[in-house]
Formats: structure tokens, sequence, C-alpha cells
């Protein structure tokens, strides 16, 4: 059956979705594949449809246009069939603040048909012990912190055994105790086999979670991938030096396309060719070559077959080299693109909301 | 989480995961249990308990015998018999305190989880939007039959502690023993109950169009007294007959031997019309709404 292969291939599936509020579109024409077993980071800053794109997967609003399959079915149409294996945290816990918080636990599974009764105290206990609130179970929600609140909100997407997991902003409040137990729980997770789908605006989260990430900007979708891949083709190596015409024909000649960085660079760094009279750094030019990062702390040349030497270079001999062929190396530094790089450089900086 | 590893469930278990039958009350219970945990139900009913109550308590004090055709029907009995608290107590309450009550929790049903954020949770979970309609109206109706009950069994216990209770003379001019005239009461009390679903329907519909639950169910409230206006109006006779309000008070058949139940059945045509149209309306808006609280 072709879908069931292709539940194994992807636990959210998206073409073309989406979502009108009236002229504005909120979320334009994603294109989302969500692997399964992956840890998917879902990044882009406050307002880029994040959100709205989790509310169209889950049923709670309609596409405007466009398909989304969660668990290889079609949704809303297989809601029932779906939803009760998928676990979701969605825009901030909400519970009602005069139950206790198991009771608030109760109250949400009983909703799930699927969800037996018998196993119901069991497994809301076991749901508050897995995000650490067992102590203030028969505690009124109205007397919790926000940070309770959201673990409790976790609590909530655990209470069944899931296969999709989808958090929005999970760490939302908590405090850094709070943000390294929900990471460790969704790595725990991620181990058990479940898919978890992880909104988020903080980068560091998403770089310390995830396997992939998508990136939105103003409801679009501007890139995803694995997090290598989103990295991928940005990391450089950059020399400073007065010896610019030399530095690009030793580094050609290591097989990496370098080139005379423009000045001035957004480092602050003094390099303006030419125009100072004094002997002084500010002759200097920065000459930068694209490279590719593996984890192993090796350089090689982002189009792998040129690499002269037939190999990987450690970053040193780079600088061996250089100086061999008479550059004056007076910085030398390999510029990892981090996603944070990556993510300005696609939404745009600066704290306004776009729309 | 970890009583079965999510790695293990393949597609064949997850079918197998499928809903069943057995959690199909689940959710019924739960509401009801919620609604009656909250204070402010509690709050509700105490305020409609103490309506008889005051009525049996100033009866007593009152040097007066209370004449008839003063004050509310049947006042003037409440001293012969002390059921008629009960009786006194609803007339009094329905115009405006169950009508008032009703509206607080018809036209908190969807707007108020929606108010709290809990809608989403309850959808994802999944409740089922036709579920969760269909739990939340009985919940309403289940407060209704809590709201009369209250009024007919505090007026009860007043009339017991206050006034003496025996036989009771029917406006036929039979008598009827103790027993059959609780039956009696229990029949009136249903009477309301049944008048009161119309409204609900309609505070349910009101808060499928909103988010926030004081918006539902001030409409519902103020839409009750609206009925009750223009029912009074004689000009607008045609009118009436389509109102849900219109047979509120018409329980004195109840009180008669043999049992007339001519305007319950009228009554209760009527709200299941009301319940009909304002049932599909809400299921209209609230099974293709998006929610976004």
């Amino acid at each position: 059956m072709s879908a069931a292969a292709r539940v194994a291939d992807l636990a959210i599936e998206t073409r073309a979705l989406t979502k009108r509020f009236g002229q504005q579109a909120a979320v334009d024409a994603i294109d989302l594949a969500v692997p399964t077993g992956s840890v998917f980071g879902f990044l882009g800053p406050n307002g880029s449809g994040k959100t709205t794109s989790i509310r169209v997967m889950l049923g709670l609003a309609a596409a405007t246009s466009g398909e989304v399959r969660v668990l290889g079915e079609p949704m809303p149409a297989r809601l029932g069939r779906v939803l009760p294996q998928v676990g979701a945290l969605v825009e901030g816990p909400a519970f009602y603040p005069f139950l206790s918080g198991a009771a608030n636990l109760r109250r949400l599974d009983s909703a799930d048909r699927a969800a037996p009764t018998g196993s119901r105290r069991a497994r809301v206990d076991r749901a508050l012990e897995r995000v650490g609130l067992s102590n203030a179970a028969g505690k009124k929600v109205a007397a919790y912190s926000l940070g309770m609140k959201q673990r409790l909100g976790i609590a909530n997407a655990l209470l069944m055994p899931r296969r999709l997991l989808v958090l929005d902003e999970p760490t939302n409040g908590l405090d850094p105790q709070g943000t390294r137990e929900v990471r460790a729980l969704v790595r725990s997770l991620a181990d058990e086999g479940t898919t978890v789908f992880v909104s988020s605006h903080l980068l560091a989260e998403v770089e310390h979670m995830c396997t992939h990430a998508a990136i939105m900007s103003a409801g679009r979708l501007v890139a995803q991938g694995t997090l290598d891949e989103l990295r991928a083709g940005e990391s450089r190596v950059r020399v400073r030096t007065p010896d610019a015409a030399a530095a690009i024909r030793v580094l050609a000649g290591a097989g990496l396309a370098a080139g005379l960085e423009p000045a001035p660079n957004d480092r602050g760094t003094e390099s303006f060719p030419g125009a100072s009279a004094s002997p002084d750094r500010s002759a200097d030019h920065w000459v930068s070559a694209p490279i590719e990062l593996p984890r192993s702390g090796r350089v090689a040349p982002a189009d792998p077959g040129s690499w002269s030497a037939g190999g990987q270079l450690e970053e040193e001999d780079l600088v061996a080299a250089l100086v061999a062929g008479g550059v004056r190396v007076r910085g030398f530094e390999v510029q990892e693109t981090s996603l944070e790089d990556r993510f300005v450089a696609l939404t745009g900086e600066g704290f306004d909301v776009v729309r | 989480m970890s009583d079965k590893p999510a790695a293990t469930v393949a597609p064949q278990t997850a079918q197998a995961r499928t809903p069943r039958s057995g959690g199909a009350w689940a959710l019924l219970v739960s509401e009801l249990t919620v609604l009656f945990r909250r204070r402010r139900t509690w709050a509700l009913l105490l305020a409609l308990a103490a309506v008889p109550v005051l009525i049996a308590v100033a009866v007593r004090l009152s040097s007066q015998e209370p004449t008839p055709g003063r004050g509310p029907p049947f006042l003037d009995q409440v001293t012969q018999n002390g059921l008629f608290v009960a009786v006194t107590g609803l007339i009094v309450s329905i115009p405006l305190f169950l009508p008032l009550t009703v509206g607080v929790v018809a036209g908190d049903t969807i707007a108020g989880e929606a108010g709290l954020g809990t809608l989403r949770y309850l959808l994802v979970a999944p409740a089922g939007r036709v579920r969760l309609l269909v739990v939340k109206y009985v919940g309403a109706a289940v407060f209704c039959l809590a709201a009369t009950l209250t009024v007919v069994t505090a007026g009860v216990l007043a009339g017991l502690a206050l006034f003496p209770v025996g036989p009771l003379t029917l406006l036929s001019g039979d008598t009827i023993s103790l027993g059959e005239s609780f039956l009696r009461a229990l029949l009136i009390a249903g009477y309301v109950t049944v008048s009161l679903l119309g409204l609900s329907a309609i505070g349910l519909f009101f808060s499928t169009l909103t988010v926030v639950p004081v918006g539902a169910m001030a409409a519902t409230i103020v839409l009750s007294v609206v009925a009750q206006v223009l029912d009074s109006l004689p000009q607008l006779d045609w009118l009436h007959p389509w109102l849900f309000s219109h047979y509120w008070l018409d329980f004195a058949d109840l009180l008669r031997q043999p049992v007339d139940l001519s305007s319950f059945g009228a009554n209760a045509l009527l709200q299941g019309g009301y319940l009909l149209v304002f049932g599909a309306l809400a299921y209209g808006r609230f099974v293709t709404k998006d929610i976004l609280s």
C-alpha cells in the first residue's frame, strides 16, 4: 500500500498549503516535509505563520488551499484517526484554572475516545512524573507558574503513546533548568522513535535539539532540510593579509575558490584597500573562500573534487601553505555559519514584526 | 509514554487503537464533573435556592395573611400548604432568575472553552466537534434540570419547615395525597426544565459565535427578556405561539385532576423546534469554525 510506504517517509507533509485571513496570507503556499523519526525545528520570527500552520495541520483551522498529510493520512479528512496518535502543545498551555493539574489532564484525556478510561489515572500520573510535576499534581492550576503550566501542557501531549508530537514553543516561560529538561525529554522521546515537531523562534534551542529544521518568514517557507544542510555552503576561511593576490593564488592552488572580500566588512575591521598611506594594518585585505566544514574539524573545499591534495587538510596546513607561498598572514579564521546567520540572512534582521 | 515505546507502534497497531465505544461516555461524565465542580455553578444554584426560601420566610414573618390576587400566584395558598412555596418559587424564578442562570451556563459552553484556550486541546485530543457540541448541550440541559430541581427542593424544604403540609387541594378542587403532591412537584420541575431547553440551544449557538463567554451569556439572557416582552404585547398575537417563552408559565394544567398534558406537549414541541433550529445553526457554525483562540 503506497499510503503505508509514505507513512514511513514523512510524518507531516504539506503541499502548497495556504491560509488566508481576508486578503492576507498568513501561510503562503508552504511545502513542508517532516521526515518520520526526525526532531524537526520549525523556525521563524514572531508572526511568520508557524502557529497558523500548526493549527491547520491539526485540523483546528481549515486551509484556504493546498493539502496536508499527517502520519500519511489527509487532514482534516482523517482527523479522527490521526489525532489520537498525535500529542500537541499549541500556542501555549491552556487549562481550567479551577481544576488541579491532574484533574485537568484527566479532563483532556477523556476527550480522546481512543484513551482507555481504565488506565487514565495511571497515565496521568506517569505523564506528570515525566515532566516533574508529581508534587504539584493536586494543586489548582490557577496557582501554577507559567513554567509549571508549560510543563503541564507537555504532560498533556504525553498522555498516550504518540507517533508524532507537535510542540509549539515548548520552552516558553521555562527557567534554564526546565529548558534543559524539555530538551532531554524531547531527545528521549525521539530515541523511542517519536517524530517531534518543535516550533520556536529561539535558534539556539533548535540547534540543540533538532536534526532537521525549516525556516519560515512572512508566511513563506524559506528553507528546510537537515541542520547541516541548512548551514552548508556558508562556512568560509578568512585570511587577513596585505598580499591579497598571493593569498588568492595559494588558496586556489588548494582548490578553494577564494576572493577578495568587499570592504568594509560587517565585523568592523578596517580594511579599505589602498585607503591608507601608512604601513599599518588598515592596508590589510580579507581574502575568503567558502569551505565545507565536516564536524571532524577538517577543512574541505565546497567542491570536493577540486581538493588538490586528494583529501582533507587540517586548517593549519592551509596556513602553512599560505606562509610558504609568501603571504603575510596577519589573521586567519574559520568562520562557521551558525544557524543564526542563516536565519537572519533568510528572515531579515530587526525586531519589527513583518506583518 | 513508556508503557509502549512509540517506536514499535506500527501502522497496524495504530489502527487497532482507533476509537472504540468504551470511552464514549467519558467526555460527558467529565463535562458534568467540571460543570458541577465549579464554584460558579454552585453560586448560581444557591441563588436559585434562596428564592423560595426568601418567599417562605417573608410570608411566615409577615403579620398579615397574603391576600388572594396580590403578589405572585399561589402565594395566598402558602400558609395553607407549604408545598405551594415550591410552586410560587418557580413562578417567581421563571421570568428572570432561571433564564439568567441558564444563560450563564449555556452561553459559556463553547465560548468558555475558547476563552480559556482549552477548546483547542479538546479538539486535538480529539473530542470531535459534533461530539463536543452534543456533550456541551447535554451538560447545559442537565444544568436546567438541576436548576429547577433546586428551586423545587428548596421550596419543599422551606415549606415543610415553616408551614403545615398535608394533602394538596388542586386547582380542579380535587385533593391528592402528600406522596402524589411530590410527584406533581417533580412533574412541574420537568415542565420547567423542558421550557428552558430552547433557551439552552440558543445559548449554545451564541456560544459558538464568540470567544468571549460573557458576550454569549448576555446575549442569551437579553433574548429571553426580549421574548417575554414581545409575548406581553397583544399587537404581536401572531408571533406569540412562536416565542420560546410563550408556555413558560403554563404549567397550571399539571395542577388539575386528571393531569392535562396538552400544554406540556405543546411546550415540548416548541422547545424541540428551537433545539432543532439553533442546534443546526450551532452545528453549522461550529464544525466549520477556525479555532484561533
